[in-house]
């Protein structure tokens, strides 16, 4: 603390004892922050990094063994394994979310009376714990007795094996996330809202159409929203965990799933965690932390191609 | 509108009664598929919350029949549960670490976020751009040294580590609860400094009391997030009788379903058991999970 005030004071000598008074406030009401950001964020970070040329299992002291984690990570057949797992969930998992959750939103913001109810509908799945929703999803993909199948047995359809044909097993987890997208509904819900009506009826005297209303209005006044929740769920649905793991991974021996439901953080979190391989695990949490940030700069770089900021 | 071939008044009239006629049909056709469409989707979203109670009422020959009204009705199930695990210990550990990781975290943010917003001194937004880059910061990336932490400090295996990394402020709350201060007007501080009032006496007699909307908010939203976290204590807890409720209810789907005993309506009516609390929450606090998800749109 006393470190800290007498680094920023210094330079700034001039300053009355009522500013300076403010100012080590000010330090005094952050430094909780700081404090954490070098225990929990900046030191773990560069410890990471420094772990990822180590062999190390916790009870013996880390091993220096240069790049061969990072050698690893090319050569392991379950890393490219997870990735690919992974990526592939992402790019079907976001456009869908995205899509249903714009169709939702925009049924609901018909609905008059009656919207919190059903936004209460589609907002409750998204609250459930997702170890209740992997437990329970993985009865409704049930290829059997499940209810998806028997909903399109009714429809005459004999449906894929959701939980055990290592070719669905991937599409039924990406259709268990979309019942949980109610928050990004209730964000194009919100967004939606903002739109103001008067660009609508300037629209139609102009003679638009409601597709052309839709296409040229609603859809770049929502866009900062829209690319809000591109920039979000890409993020959060490569490191997808928690459902997951909870159906097919633990003690069960899950089958099919086990490879084509080893998604990247499930493969990380069994490296550390279960093997003991802490190095392995630092190398590949900074695989992941690069490719997550190159995905972001490219779409904050092309975001201002298509998303119209008010204002700007 | 302008287009005058010589017609008959009557015939204008016919055709507008016409002209008025499709778009009735029209908006009654829209109107139809709206209703459908809106009634559809609401079953699909409901269905699995509907199969999920009424199997988990069910004996256990039943579970999958896919009946809707479990006959006849298990209400066993619901104490087998509590016989065959022990849940009532995980629930009351979920609950004190939700409540602490709740109550730090919003204690944490409202100081950290007062002082990034009424403070002036060199570097703030520098170190507050610090703190909006760490949200991008995949949490795989800390796991493995934070574990070294607490595993130096001795608090492996204790619920420690699942809630006291709140005291240290978290940062898409702070975010939240600073747009809600800067929304202050600065006099009113001001004022208060004037007539004598200390930083610290304005932070909770003034900023507090006005942002109560903001930090209830945090506080559910944090209450939500350990209520339904895995990963923490699948890394730092080994002892059964530790356990928060999806830690529990993990252990039950590894004992009860999936190759273990296949006792499906224990793990159901645990499934259930889980859930209840976070419904409950959402129905008493419904208007602060709304704006706390507007708030987090925010940055869009």
């Amino acid at each position: 603390m006393t470190q800290q005030s007498a680094v920023v004071v210094r330079p700034f000598g001039r300053t009355t004892p009522l500013q300076r008074n403010e100012m080590l406030a000010g330090l005094a009401f952050i430094s909780p922050w700081f404090i954490g950001f070098l225990v929990f964020t900046a030191g773990p970070m560069i410890a990471s990094l420094g772990l990822a040329f180590t062999e190390y299992d916790v009870l013996n002291p880390p091993k220096f063994v240069g790049l061969q984690n990072f050698q690893r990570l090319l050569t392991d057949p379950r890393l490219g394994l997870s990735l690919g797992n992974s990526i592939f969930y992402t790019v079907l998992h976001v456009p869908l979310v995205m899509m249903v959750a714009l169709g939702l939103a925009l049924l609901l913001n018909r609905v008059g009376k009656a919207a919190g109810f059903f936004r209460t509908v589609f907002y409750l799945p998204s609250i459930t714990p997702a170890v209740a929703v992997g437990a329970l999803w993985l009865w409704i993909l049930n290829p059997r007795i499940g209810l998806i199948n028997r909903g399109l047995a009714l429809l005459g359809i004999a449906g894929p094996g959701w939980t055990t044909d290592p070719n669905w097993i991937k599409p039924g987890i990406v259709l268990m996330s979309l019942w949980s997208v109610g928050s990004t509904v209730i964000l194009y819900l919100a967004a939606l809202r903002n739109v103001p009506p008067e660009l609508y009826e300037a629209a139609r005297i102009d003679g638009a159409n409601g597709w052309q209303q839709f296409r040229h209005i609603t859809i770049p006044m929502i866009s900062g929203t829209v690319f809000f929740t591109l920039v979000v769920n890409t993020i959060a649905s490569l490191q997808i965990f928690t459902e997951v793991y909870t159906m097919y991974f633990g003690n069960m021996n899950s089958g099919a799933a086990a490879s084509a439901g080893l998604f990247y953080n499930i493969y990380l979190f069994r490296q550390a965690f279960e093997f003991l391989r802490m190095g392995y695990a630092s190398a590949m949490a900074w695989l992941l932390f690069v490719i997550i940030m190159i995905l972001t700069v490219i779409q904050l770089r092309t975001s201002n191609r298509w998303v119209y900021y008010e204002g700007a | 509108m302008a287009a005058s071939t010589p017609e008959t008044l009557a015939d204008i009239r016919r055709q507008q009664a016409q002209r008025l006629r499709q778009a009735e049909i029209r908006r009654l056709l829209a109107r139809i598929v709206f209703i459908a469409l809106l009634i559809g989707c609401t079953i699909m979203f409901m269905a699995p919350f509907v199969w999920l109670i009424s199997a988990s009422l069910k004996v256990r020959a039943e579970v999958f029949n896919n009946e809707l009204i479990p006959d006849p009705i298990a209400w066993e199930n619901y104490i087998n549960v509590w016989q065959a695990a022990p849940v009532l210990a995980w629930l009351k550990n979920s609950v004190i670490v939700g409540f602490l990781a709740a109550a730090t975290v919003t204690l944490s943010c409202a100081a950290i976020a007062f002082g990034f917003s009424y403070f002036r001194f060199p570097g703030r937004d520098t170190l507050f751009g610090l703190v909006l880059a760490t949200m991008m910061l995949p949490g795989a990336v800390t796991m493995v040294p934070v574990f070294l932490v607490w595993n130096g400090l001795g608090l492996v295996n204790t619920q420690v580590p699942l809630w006291a990394g709140n005291l240290f402020g978290s940062a898409f709350y702070i975010f939240m609860i600073r747009q809600f201060y800067l929304s202050l007007p600065r006099e009113l501080f001001e004022a208060a400094r004037v007539d004598g009032a200390s930083y610290l006496q304005i932070w909770r007699h003034i900023a507090l009391p006005l942002t109560r909307t903001a930090l209830i908010v945090v506080f559910i939203f944090e209450f939500k997030a350990s209520w339904t976290d895995l990963i923490k204590p699948l890394i730092y807890l080994y002892n059964t009788a530790l356990f928060t409720l999806p830690r529990g209810l993990k252990a039950i789907l590894d004992q009860f379903g999936q190759g273990g005993e296949m006792q499906w309506e224990i793990v159901l009516a645990a499934s259930v058991i889980v859930t209840i609390p976070m419904i409950v929450i959402f129905f008493l606090g419904q208007r602060y999970f709304m704006e706390g998800i507007a708030t987090s749109g925010l940055k869009g």
